[in-house]
């Protein structure tokens, strides 16, 4: 394939995360606003930091008035699962140039990745910086102009944040995740990382959701093994 | 001032987390089990964001059907697992969420 025709399937294929990652972008821009943000500051997040979950904790604590090593401390635990990204994509990475990688790693976020390792994993890592790439640009452009489109409208509509478009997070991974739960293990991944998220919900620093991860990954695993065969890579 | 100052080191602490293993980790060569562990963090991680949104999107469990994030996950899980397509999936768990949100 192409780079260009790669760049336009990594887009093409993240659609329904441009989709699902809209209502949240928008949240974001009017809960931005609300706390406090000039709409360059909130723009500025979105382009720089580019990681959903935290810039929403961040505002939150900007607005009420966190200290700033709090709100960096926050911000690093609610994104060290992108180490988690970060390692699982570095074996289909081996011939990436440094050129790539930093720009690639920056524009690593959940959809992304959920997109790329599903495609490196069916269908080979040949080429796939570009369709990374293509994946990338859309939900960072998605990701900026909704970003905006919130700030826009959070002047205009106050209440907008309270209308629970938050779901769309929850329906983008489920999404992602339901039919890779015909494979026993990762079955087995998922219902254990779920129940110890919930047990474990409201630690400090969203610890939780490490464990969750660990506990998660260890469980299929475990289960890989039982059933004493792997799972078609 | 301090805005920008809290945005930079959000935007550094973010991108080098990111970059953690593929950039710094050139080098590093993953033994075949951890390899094969790395499989199931989609699954895992995407799972432990979603379940306690769904189950408690308030705090505290709440599994009546009442819970409009839990009934629109269930569609949503229902929906990619027959026909395996994510927009659908996402647009008609939202429609049946944003049903139960606005008759409740």
């Amino acid at each position: 394939m192409k780079p260009s025709a790669l760049v336009l399937a990594g887009a093409r294929d993240s659609l329904p995360m441009l989709v699902g990652a809209a209502p949240f972008g928008l949240i974001f821009g009017t809960l931005a606003v609300g706390a406090g943000l000039s709409a360059g500051a909130a723009l500025a997040m979105s382009a720089c930091v580019f990681a959903g979950s935290s810039q929403f904790v961040a505002v939150s604590l900007i607005g009420a008035g966190a200290a700033l090593p709090v709100i960096w401390l926050t911000t690093f635990v609610v994104n060290l699962r992108h180490a988690l990204y970060s390692a699982t994509l570095l074996p289909y990475a081996r011939g990436w140039s440094a050129r790539w990688r930093w720009p690639l790693a920056f524009w690593l976020t959940d959809e992304t990745f959920a997109v790329v390792e599903h495609r490196f994993r069916s269908q080979g890592a040949a080429g796939g910086q570009w369709y990374q790439l293509g994946s990338s640009l859309a939900m960072y452009l998605n990701w900026f102009l909704w970003s905006a489109m919130g700030v826009t409208l959070g002047k205009a509509v106050p209440g907008l944040a309270g209308w629970g478009l938050d779901f769309a997070m929850v329906a983008t991974f489920t999404a992602i995740v339901a039919p890779q739960l015909k494979q026993r293990p990762a079955l087995a991944a998922a219902a254990v990382a779920g129940a110890v998220a919930l047990l474990a919900r409201g630690l400090p620093y969203k610890l939780d959701l490490m464990l969750a991860a660990l506990f998660g990954v260890l469980a299929g695993v475990v289960c890989e093994r039982v059933a004493g065969r792997r799972v078609p890579a | 001032m301090t805005i920008w100052l809290t945005i930079a080191g959000m935007a550094l602490l973010t991108v080098l987390i990111r970059a953690s293993f593929l950039v710094f980790g050139q080098r590093l060569s993953f033994p075949p089990w951890l390899n094969r562990a790395l499989h199931y963090v989609p699954a895992a991680v995407l799972t432990a964001l979603v379940v306690p949104m769904a189950l408690a999107p308030q705090g505290a469990l709440d599994l009546s059907p009442a819970n409009p994030y839990l009934v629109g996950t269930l569609v949503a899980g229902l929906v990619a697992l027959l026909t395996r397509r994510t927009l659908l999936a996402i647009v008609v768990s939202f429609a049946v969420y944003g049903a139960l949100r606005w008759l409740g």
